[in-house]
């Protein structure tokens, strides 16, 4: 079971609480997880990747295990602790301020 | 009695404001969409508790939102058609994707530019039919759904229409106003900024520029260019579709013949910068602006906040200023932010940047502050239900 944590006005969006889980089948890699998730909340089709070429939105971010997966092709597998449900896959608003 | 619906969108979320036809006292719900931009919500004129919303963000981009309930509970048009594993679903209902080749503008460098998706500006929601909706959208784009807003489809012939020459100005480029004829089903205007106003007579299957009579001696090199020009509103009233009203960047104007030629009616006015322009309910010359400033200085003259009616048709204007701030006031009306009911005496409705909102239940004679600390508004529509 993989956990995904969605930024706040995604988790609104979807109706969502804190953390998500999912079921993927092997290979378990990045762009699996974000199908995974458009699947089960097809709302959020577009506000995480572009809907053509699944180009991750400018502002989004990828992070496990203390990691930035942001840049990494969506063919890149996911990290064995976020596989075996230890940590949480985190879809990230970039900061913005000042 | 009648009910008044006000709704409004804002910065940080929609507020939806409502009250009896005496227009007094007001009832506020919001927000919804908490901390999204909502650049605009509009109802279906033939089914009024169906209301259409454009929730968007920097971060996660275009949302559709749909109310069956007249805004008390909202969902995203489902996506009907079932996804394939893998794959994107088909037809989900924030999904924008330009017709054919995608094509070039011209870009603030002069150079040219791929069209962009980036928000929807305005919904417009058909005269006749509650499932059709048109999105006017950024970069300048119109969008036709006809199952609810569940999927869209570009009209592409309008980027037809010297597409390659429009310029993004300051805002960026979008659609802004969409105005179904409501005694001709084929005729249909729009106006973009900054590229002017466009007008097609066989439903969207071709467009014409109807920009004749503007200049825009400060923002063109050719001030009577065809298109390029930054029509900030065009208005018309429903009983006389073929007059229109336009505010451009600076520049009042009118025509009668459904834009072929425009005539400058600017007449009287403190300044004719600004940004909204809207017609009352029961008198077709009757015509509402919020003069500003400059475009370098996007607040009203002198501090002063002042709605300016004329009766004529433009020319000849009042100030209306009862109940309005008229020092150290120094917000700015943007385009869609004006509205009118079609009670009598007719309402008039405004939002400032400044995050309030007013009313005047006497055709602009006085004015009241419905809320006066909401995000900065983009946005009023007004639903007058019995």
């Amino acid at each position: 079971m993989i956990r995904v944590v969605l930024p706040y006005h995604l988790r609104n969006l979807a109706g969502v609480g804190d953390e998500v889980q999912l079921d993927l089948t092997t290979p378990v890699t990045i762009g699996a997880l974000l199908a995974a998730i458009e699947d089960r909340y097809p709302m959020l089709c577009g506000t995480i990747r572009d809907h053509d070429t699944l180009k991750r939105r400018p502002f989004i971010r990828y992070f496990a295990c203390k990691e930035d997966l942001s840049l990494e092709p969506i063919e890149t597998p996911l990290p064995a602790a976020v596989v075996q449900g230890e940590e949480p896959f985190l879809v990230v608003g970039a900061m913005a301020g000042g | 009695m009648s009910t008044i619906r006000v709704l409004v969108g804002t910065k940080k979320g929609a507020f939806i404001l409502t009250a009896d036809g005496n227009r007094q006292n007001w009832q506020i719900s919001g927000p919804h969409f908490a901390g999204w931009e909502m650049y605009h919500l509009k109802g279906s004129p033939v089914n009024p508790d169906r209301i259409y919303a454009s929730q968007t963000s920097g971060w996660f981009g275009q949302v559709i939102q749909r109310s069956d309930d007249g805004g008390k509970t909202w969902s995203t048009p489902d996506g009907s058609t079932p996804p394939v594993p893998g794959e994107m679903p088909a037809g989900v209902s924030n999904k924008f994707a330009y017709a054919g080749e995608v094509g070039m503008h011209k870009w603030y460098d002069g150079t040219q530019h791929p069209w962009e998706f980036k928000r929807v500006w305005h919904l417009e929601p058909s005269p006749t039919d509650p499932d059709t909706v048109y999105a006017g959208v950024e970069d300048a784009a119109l969008f036709k759904s006809t199952d609810g807003g569940k999927s869209w489809q570009e009209l592409s012939a309008l980027r037809q229409a010297k597409g390659h020459l429009w310029q993004p100005g300051a805002g960026g480029m979008a659609v802004h106003t969409i105005l179904p004829d409501p005694k001709n089903e084929q005729r249909i205007y729009v106006a973009i900024s900054a590229a002017g106003a466009f007008r097609t007579d066989d439903g969207g299957a071709s467009w014409k520029p109807i920009n004749r009579g503007l200049k825009s001696l400060w923002e063109l090199p050719d001030p009577e260019a065809e298109v390029g020009h930054c029509v900030h509103r065009i208005a018309l009233h429903p009983s006389r579709p073929d007059r229109l009203f336009m505010q451009k960047h600076w520049d009042v104007l009118s025509t009668d013949n459904a834009g072929e030629l425009w005539t400058e009616v600017s007449g009287d006015l403190p300044t004719d910068f600004g940004f909204p322009i809207d017609v009352h309910a029961h008198e077709p010359e009757t015509i509402y602006v919020v003069p500003i400033t400059s475009d370098s200085l996007h607040y009203p003259p002198e501090g002063k906040l002042r709605v300016y009616r004329s009766r004529t048709g433009g020319g000849e204007w009042e100030p209306l200023t009862k109940g309005l701030p008229q020092k150290d006031c120094y917000v700015n009306v943007l385009r869609d932010a004006m509205a009118v009911d079609s009670l009598d005496p007719c309402g008039i409705y405004f939002g400032t940047t400044g995050g309030q909102v007013y009313c005047s239940a006497d055709s602009g004679d006085s004015w009241n502050a419905i809320v006066r600390d909401l995000p900065a508004v983009y946005s009023v529509e007004v639903q007058t239900l019995p």
